[in-house]
């Protein structure tokens, strides 16, 4: 459905509220309707990132009361030799596998959009993987790709390879995960397969009329009208990757041998998955550094909300539609 | 066009076809291996055969005798179907807001929605344990539950652009008719926007169903509140080589998603595509 931008064909004789005006009884209908989301925004994002600021100055444990230490969690920060791994191992998720996860999305898009038949089942099969709970999904990898008797091992010796060692080797642990991530594209798959049905046909027709090749077309009609969809997708995918928890927990915890959860390493092998929300996860909840984890969280913070600028300057228009009057 | 020309268009063609082909079979090679798994002997589990001989079935029943799945399902059931009514019930309200009324400061307040539909859970959780814990919750699933009564930015976003396509007219043609602001919301646009709403609800089902970040961190200290993803990673570690039970497991832990997903396809097409936000 073609929403963000469908812009209001602007007919003011017909419209029943004024501009920059509503009536009274409709201004106190407004606010009562976004009363939930201004008491949420208050308490669960105002009061959080107040505090947070706060006790990224402060040393606090829980236990006893916060002490305020000045600039020395950013001090540590930017000596902690962990800091500068969680945060390759990050953007490694951030840009080469979200870059990954487009071009593998996009193409299959293009593919099942070139079939006639079967291509609603096509659809489904490639969304359903990413539907599976994370936690499930990392587990079955875990077992489809272990060297010992995993069907991926079996697979690779009938072709005379010895598997890797997947999540149990620093160099291969994070090629495992990114095959799991290229496993649940679907439902990017599913918005690209979307935005291709609107790419207009008469373009495509003039376009081919004109001598264009098949890459021709896809550079100067087909990715222009998309544009817009692939840098949203990949905006909410960066984001996604700056959050990238659960599978990594999962895999460093398996091959830890288990244990008590209390015990285990994160980011086995050699740091390799230790991924930076994994990394403020442990220094803030296995070791209850509160005022570290604050640190942590504002570097987070202020790289999120870059990322997500630069989604604003561009999709001005995502922000500006209004309802359509007529 | 030319005979070669006609060659080329063919193999181009079948090539393509192969490929979606192979893909499309790797994309559902790892289901067929964790069915075939979880139907094995303990021995097998731990073979390098890959077929089950003989089958197990009675697997399923086991994993049911080794951890308390059925309380797990009951809090992940508990915090999903919450958190939905409670996501819808404030959600909606703003969402409609947004789209439907012109007010001064409505382009900001959606910017700072935005905002937040992109701020990684990560920040904020350090003073919201802080505070759950002073009120003696952690353990418990309210942290999970209790913020979704208050708003959920992914879904106001997503509603707010499916509100924006239903044409002013409606409302203006109920005003007409005497409706106030409340009952034209309700008996006259919402109805429109069901499509929207149980778009959202299946997000949102799905989202409590597979989440494992919060649940870990507010529950996990508490076994009797734990839910299913909390629980299938502890099983793991438990059972780290009866692999058949693992994956029977989180076949188990699978099969409501993707039976909810047959059952509602049409609508999550429709959802996923509306938070692609078309251009």
């Amino acid at each position: 459905m073609s929403v963000a931008t469908r812009e209001a064909p602007a007919r003011p004789a017909t419209r029943t509220v004024r501009r920059g005006g509503l009536r009274r009884r409709q201004r106190w209908f407004v606010l009562a309707l976004l009363s939930p989301g201004i008491v949420g925004a208050a308490v669960f994002f105002g009061y959080p990132l107040v505090t947070v600021l706060g006790l990224s100055f402060s040393r606090y444990n829980l236990i006893k009361p916060p002490e305020f230490i000045g600039l020395s969690n950013y001090r540590f920060l930017f000596s902690d030799p962990m800091v500068p791994k969680a945060i390759v191992n990050t953007l490694w998720f951030a840009v080469v596998v979200v870059i990954l996860q487009l071009v593998y999305a996009l193409g299959i898009a293009m593919l099942v959009s070139r079939i006639r038949r079967g291509s609603t089942l096509a659809r489904a099969i490639f969304y359903l993987p990413s539907m599976i709970p994370p936690i499930a999904s990392a587990l079955a990898f875990i077992y489809l790709l272990n060297p010992g008797t995993g069907p991926v091992a079996a697979a690779l010796r009938l072709v005379g390879v010895d598997s890797p060692l997947w999540f149990d080797d620093p160099h291969w642990s994070k090629p495992a995960l990114t095959l799991l991530a290229l496993w649940g594209t679907g439902n990017l798959m599913v918005i690209f397969f979307a935005a291709l049905l609107d790419v207009p046909t008469e373009l495509v027709e003039a376009s081919t009329m004109d001598g264009a090749n098949a890459v021709q077309r896809f550079r100067h009609v087909t990715l222009p009208s998309i544009a817009p969809v692939l840098q949203f997708a990949a905006v909410t995918a960066v984001i996604d990757a700056l959050q990238y928890f659960a599978q990594a927990y999962m895999v460093s915890n398996v091959h830890n041998g288990g244990g008590a959860a209390t015990t285990l390493v994160l980011g086995y092998p050699q740091n390799s998955t230790l991924f930076y929300p994994v990394y403020l996860y442990v220094q803030g909840f296995r070791y209850f550094n509160m005022g570290y984890a604050s640190a942590l969280a504002i570097l987070l913070f202020v790289v999120s909300m870059i990322v997500a600028a630069v989604l604003m300057r561009g999709s001005r228009r995502l922000v500006h539609a209004e309802a359509e009057e007529s | 066009m030319t005979r070669r020309a006609l060659w080329t268009r063919l193999l181009g063609l079948v090539a393509e076809r192969c490929v979606l082909i192979v893909l499309l079979l790797a994309t559902l090679t790892p289901f067929v291996f964790i069915v075939l798994t979880a139907l094995m002997t303990d021995q097998q589990s731990l073979s390098p055969n890959l077929w089950p001989d003989p089958f197990r079935p009675a697997n399923f029943v086991a994993v049911f005798h080794d951890v308390p799945l059925l309380r797990y399902t009951a809090n992940t059931m508990l915090y999903a179907v919450l958190a939905t009514v409670g996501v819808l019930v404030s959600s909606v309200p703003v969402a409609y807001a947004l789209a439907r009324y012109r007010w001064r400061g409505r382009h900001t307040v959606l910017l700072g929605v935005i905002a937040l539909m992109l701020l990684p859970v990560q920040v904020t959780t350090v003073p919201l344990y802080i505070l759950y814990n002073h009120l003696g919750l952690t353990g418990t699933l309210v942290p999970l539950i209790a913020p979704k009564f208050f708003g959920d930015a992914f879904s106001i976003f997503l509603l707010r652009q499916f509100l924006l396509t239903i044409p002013q007219d409606y409302a203006n043609a109920a005003r007409i008719d005497g409706a106030g602001e409340l009952r034209t919301m309700l008996r006259v646009i919402l109805p429109m926007a069901k499509p929207a709403l149980s778009a959202v609800a299946l997000f949102q089902f799905l989202a409590c169903w597979n989440d494992f970040f919060l649940p870990l961190l507010y529950s996990s200290e508490n076994p009797n509140a734990w839910t299913l993803s909390l629980g299938l990673s502890a099983f793991q570690n438990q059972f780290s080589t009866q692999w058949n039970l693992v994956m029977a497991a989180t076949l188990l832990f699978m099969v409501p998603v993707i039976a909810v997903f047959f059952a509602a396809q049409r609508s999550f097409v429709r959802g996923v595509t509306l938070t692609g936000v078309k251009g």
